[in-house]
């Protein structure tokens, strides 16, 4: 980072028709007939997906070092882990 | 940069955490979302912020070969697009408003506009920090061998984007 890059340049535009194609997919599922949880489970990966390639290309995470991830994954654990225990709290028997 | 990333990830995830921890825990009087909001419109904005993500970053490549103008362009774009984004948030706003959908109407208004306002105030930081790093650009800033400041607002700005990916999905389709 900080101007001192000299890793491979990703395909940009293919990350973006990636981006933009897997939108419409979404757009789609969310209005079939399939299960609620089918739906859900399918648009929370989808979702998770696509925000996986804006952190690992356009962000240029992927060429980062290990310790950046470190510091991005940490919190998203600790929220994680907040929510669970949240959850738990509020609905025993869901998790139970 | 990345640490005051990891501390509006947190930011994010928290509220993120408790619009989900509020779902369950009133999953039988939570409306479907397609009842309530204007799909249609947030996809078009949800393909515009993607838009200004794939601008700004061919505006790094373009100064990353030394081709400023191409920087310029690229800026310029993303600045259009997250005004765009911010326009079409705000008259989103407006007819739920006045459709009654307010932040105190209902446990999903309140969550739709704490998470999508905190949103929008970051989309309108960045379109602030972008629009000094164009004037910048302009003034002969940034070349090949020095874009730091480009490389870190984009930071910002795709971080942006991928937070508009996880909200479209959890608040707009699920």
């Amino acid at each position: 980072m900080e101007g001192t890059v000299s890793h491979k340049k990703p395909n940009y535009a293919a990350i973006f028709w990636a981006l933009f194609i897997l939108t419409i997919f979404e757009i789609a599922i969310a209005n079939m007939p399939f299960a609620k949880v089918a739906v859900v489970l399918l648009l929370v990966f989808l979702a998770i997906v696509k925000a996986s390639l804006v952190a690992l290309f356009y962000m240029h995470l992927k060429f980062e070092k290990f310790i950046i991830y470190v510091i991005v994954l940490f919190p998203l654990f600790l929220a994680v882990v907040l929510t669970v225990m949240v959850l738990n709290d509020r609905m025993p028997t869901l998790l139970t | 940069m990345w640490i005051f990333l990891a501390s509006e990830i947190m930011f994010f995830t928290g509220l993120i955490g408790s619009y989900i921890v509020l779902r369950f825990a009133n999953i039988h009087s939570w409306p479907v979302p397609s009842t309530v909001l204007n799909i249609p419109l947030t996809a078009v904005n949800t393909f515009i912020l993607i838009c200004s993500s794939a601008t700004l970053v061919m505006g790094l490549a373009s100064v990353q070969r030394g081709y400023r103008e191409g920087l310029q362009v690229g800026l310029f774009l993303t600045v259009l697009l997250g005004s765009v984004f911010l326009s079409i948030q705000f008259h989103e706003y407006h007819e739920l408003i006045h459709d009654g959908f307010t932040i105190s109407s209902s446990i999903f208004g309140s969550c739709f506009f704490t998470l999508t306002g905190f949103h929008g105030a970051h989309v309108l930081a960045g379109v602030i920090w972008l629009t000094v790093v164009l004037i910048r650009s302009f003034l002969g800033y940034f070349s090949p061998e020095e874009y730091a400041g480009v490389e870190i607002v984009g930071l910002y700005w795709h971080f942006v984007d991928l937070v508009w990916i996880i909200l479209f999905t959890i608040l707009y389709l699920i």
